[in-house]
């Protein structure tokens, strides 16, 4: 039999774990990414990796990990897995340390670990506050290795455009397109893995990079990939509002412990430094004594919009509440925060160490994402799987901080072996599909950029994408109505039609960036209504999800898993059954300790 | 007070082959504004200052927080990230223009796959036995922790390529960037045990003979990456080995 082919596309933590396990395997990997891969957005993390090494003598264990994961998520998230990930994560810090991160030190010269959001345990291991960046970089040191060795074969520079799907319904490839000569060309593969991040985009202004669009989730969404959970977004309490983005200051500032707050006195004019602690209303520790400043995210995002939008006690009135480190001595904050105080410092012209940061929440993460099996992050089409932030195993309702690292290195980890059994075990391999099946989506798709090409229009792209943002951001982030939800999807409608108007103003073959923006663009459309139709229909508030005409958890009807599936132009939602069967459900709430 | 538009000047160059020509764009001002909402600003409405239709600019950004290396470019003459290049802070008109060590793609686009081609030939990676589970990894000092990771937060950017006069059409010099990469490999408990491959990689042409101490790189590293130190560095362990190398002979 012929040596299977594999090929993965997007090359952050988990593509890249994937590439190493495939790699090991002594499967050739052909690894597709948009940006270089040392570029991808995983670099953007920044507090931590979450494992419960227990080397603090605090008693923390992978048990108490997993349970804080649950929790944390609302119960939404499938358990068995969430356990696998939680035993795997004490090793996978491990390897990561062989690997060479340049994790922070005790004195002894072992890790050191901080504490995070959700949880009581020291359990985040962390390089300064770029941990992404390092780990991100020790993975990609590692598959140039095998680059170098002839055994990962990189693909820098193409964006995924749709699954190659033969007519048994069986993935037998991709078609991409290069983002310099804009070929479109497909390229033959018995298993691919999608590891292709977050959705940021879809919200306009977020926390993401610019390449996290979900356009590759998107498109496998309208070939027949199942979408779960999609109406959990999450919204990351601190961050800088920015016209291009919003800028990230990490959780691990409260781990360290910074501290939220707002002047008592509404629409005072003193410079935060001056107001003396009398005047100070710190409220996320005094509404949640047990956890303070490091409650869960959906819980303090909401607590910061109940101060500014409900108490009018926004910073001289504005959105904005103060997390301030200041009281933290200089040469801590350099060891351990150095990196998030840089990009404040640089962006805001404000040193942190002396006054404290402006901050508000920002679109962060989606725990929605490609609906993936139980077992081994297959998604429901054969020969396509997922792992990291674009599919929805592991964080339930709501991510806790930290966690994200360690999902996409297990998920990449489970994802490249499962795949590569696949493809061992196929009955045809990918040699015996008809050039006639790829050829056929090379056509399809080369069909809708020549359309884009040549349609006369009147309708700019980044305009359309920044009103889909503005009402996303509205109506499908921290607080939703039913009725501004349905709003929304009339908004995407116009979106839609006018989207069929656009004019590229650049109809050039050569490094054409707005062609790519628009196919990008038609693909966020359709999952921004795939998530708001999620949103409208789960009336009950989960996690992330806050329903104030439903303010409370919903069992009974609403323990389940949201699939959304897509059949010629229109979506329909289903729903399964969440396996429970490790831990009971319990009330979440964080005013005590669980 | 409303303040005024500002003009931004694009070097525009559709193909590597094809003319370069100037742009003029006019952006309303708005305070906070960086280099990427001015280039977003103008694929948004793409017409010149006199009025011409022209087309978005062609440029690399990804996480428009500086941690990615992607948006690097010469703005007003200096290599900088065009993410954390403030408006309110540069002298107007602003001038964009690519780098101009590595090969142009389009417009403010250029490729700098030799950097990461240079990361490979210099084997910049901890050689691990393998993914699954050997226990901890080496324990260490927090001192040398301290020591070791600035040096990798070197995001690749280029900018010290761009300002180093070494780095030529006469010279494949690799760079501050790898040198320093280098250096952090081959402090690393397990990196040193093959120290001597990468020193190897560095000798020769293009190798860390090719620095000839301009000291350039350092002032335009973003990140604050002590280059001049590790170039130092990696030229003393290139001499050590290459003594220890001749007095072995071939034994």
């Amino acid at each position: 039999m012929s040596q299977p082919r594999i090929i993965i596309v997007g090359g952050g933590l988990a593509g890249l774990m994937a590439t190493i396990r495939v790699a090991e395997l002594g499967v050739p990997v052909d690894l597709f990414s948009i940006v270089p891969v040392k570029r991808s957005h995983s670099v953007c993390a920044q507090g931590g990796i979450n494992a419960a090494k227990n080397l603090k003598g605090e008693g923390d264990s992978t048990w108490k990990h997993f349970d804080d994961t649950i929790y944390g998520g609302d119960f939404l998230a499938n358990q068995p897995l969430v356990k696998g990930m939680c035993e795997a994560a004490p090793a996978i810090i491990d390897l990561l340390d062989r690997m060479g991160v340049m994790f922070n030190r005790t004195p002894e010269g072992l890790l050191d670990f901080r504490r995070f959001g959700g949880t009581l345990f020291h359990r985040t291991a962390f390089a300064g506050a770029t941990t992404g960046q390092q780990l991100l970089y020790a993975l990609d040191e590692q598959v140039r290795r095998f680059e170098s060795e002839d055994k990962v074969r990189k693909f820098e520079g193409w964006t995924f455009l749709s699954a190659v799907i033969d007519d048994g319904g069986i993935s037998r490839g991709i078609c991409a397109m290069n983002l310099k000569t804009m070929e479109v060309r497909t390229f033959p593969a018995d298993a691919a893995i999608y590891c292709t991040g977050g959705i940021g985009a879809v919200f306009g202004r977020s926390t993401n990079s610019v390449v996290c669009t979900g356009s590759a989730q998107s498109a496998l969404f309208q070939q027949g990939a199942y979408y779960a959970n999609g109406e959990f977004i999450q919204v990351h309490p601190t961050a800088i509002p920015g016209e291009d983005k919003c800028r990230l200051m990490s959780e691990s500032a409260r781990g360290e412990g910074g501290r939220v707050w707002v002047p008592k006195q509404p629409g005072d004019k003193r410079r935060g430094k001056d107001i003396p602690e009398a005047e100070r209303f710190y409220f996320l520790e005094e509404w949640y004594p047990k956890y303070g400043n490091l409650v869960p995210r959906d819980v303090a995002t909401r607590a910061i919009h109940k101060v500014v939008f409900e108490m009018k006690l926004g910073l001289a009135g504005d959105p904005a509440v103060y997390l301030d480190v200041s009281h933290i001595p200089s040469d801590v904050l350099d060891r351990k925060l150095e990196g998030i105080l840089e990009i404040y410092e640089k962006f805001v012209g404000v040193d942190p160490r002396k006054e404290p940061m402006k901050v508000f929440p920002a679109m962060h993460y989606t725990m929605g994402g490609l609906w993936v099996d139980n077992e081994n992050q297959a998604t429901n089409v054969p020969g396509i799987y997922a792992a990291g932030e674009c599919e929805y195993q592991y964080h339930g309702a709501n991510r806790l901080g930290a966690n994200s690292l360690v999902s996409c290195i297990y998920g990449g980890g489970l994802a490249g072996p499962a795949a590569a059994r696949y493809s061992r075990n196929l009955d045809k391999s990918v040699d015996s599909t008809p050039a006639s099946v790829f050829e056929r989506e090379r056509v399809r798709q080369q069909d809708i950029t020549d359309q884009l090409l040549h349609q006369q229009g009147s309708e700019n792209p980044i305009t359309i994408w920044r009103e889909l943002g503005d009402v996303m951001t509205e109506n499908v982030t921290v607080i939703r109505y039913n009725a501004a939800l349905t709003k929304t999807l009339a908004k995407i409608d116009e979106l839609e039609a006018r989207f069929k108007k656009i004019n590229l103003q650049d109809r050039t073959q050569w490094a054409n960036q707005t062609l790519n923006f628009a196919r990008e663009l038609g693909n966020m459309l359709v999952l921004a209504r795939a998530i708001t139709m999620g949103a409208l229909e789960r009336n009950e508030t989960r996690g992330a999800h806050y329903k104030p005409e439903f303010p409370d958890r919903d069992d009974k009807k609403w323990l389940k898993t949201t699939k959304a599936s897509y059949l010629a132009g229109r979506i329909k939602l289903e729903y399964e059954p969440v396996d429970t069967s490790l831990l009971p459900l319990r009330e979440r709430k964080y005013t005590a300790t669980k | 007070m409303p303040e005024k538009p500002f003009i931004v000047r694009v070097k525009r160059q559709q193909r590597p082959d094809e003319n370069v020509r100037w742009e003029e764009f006019e952006i309303l001002y708005r305070p906070h504004l960086n280099i990427i909402t001015c280039l977003r600003d103008i694929a948004e409405r793409p017409f010149t200052r006199a009025g011409r239709e022209s087309t978005p600019v062609s440029y690399e950004a990804n996480c428009l927080e500086e941690v990615c290396g992607a948006c690097a470019m010469l703005i007003n003459g200096e290599p900088r990230q065009a993410c954390s290049a403030l408006v309110d802070d540069l002298e107007k008109p602003i001038r964009l223009e690519p780098l101009t060590k590595f090969p142009l793609v389009r417009d403010l686009v250029v490729d700098r796959s030799v950097m990461f081609e240079n990361l490979k030939r210099t084997k910049c990676w901890i050689p691990i036995d393998g993914t699954y589970d050997l226990g901890e990894g080496p324990r260490m000092a927090p001192a040398r922790q301290e020591v070791g990771y600035p040096l990798s937060r070197c995001i690749t950017c280029g900018n010290c390529l761009e300002i180093c006069p070494k780095v030529n059409e006469h010279s494949n010099f690799v760079g501050a960037a790898i040198v320093s990469q280098v250096r952090l490999f081959n402090m690393h408990p397990t990196g040193a045990m093959h120290a001597a491959d990468r020193l190897e990689a560095l000798m020769g042409p293009g190798g860390i003979e090719d620095c000839d101490n301009a000291q350039n790189c350092v002032k335009v590293c973003p990140k604050g990456i002590p280059l001049t130190e590790s170039l130092a560095a990696v030229n003393g362990q290139v001499l050590v080995h290459a003594a220890k190398t001749w007095f072995r002979g071939r034994d």
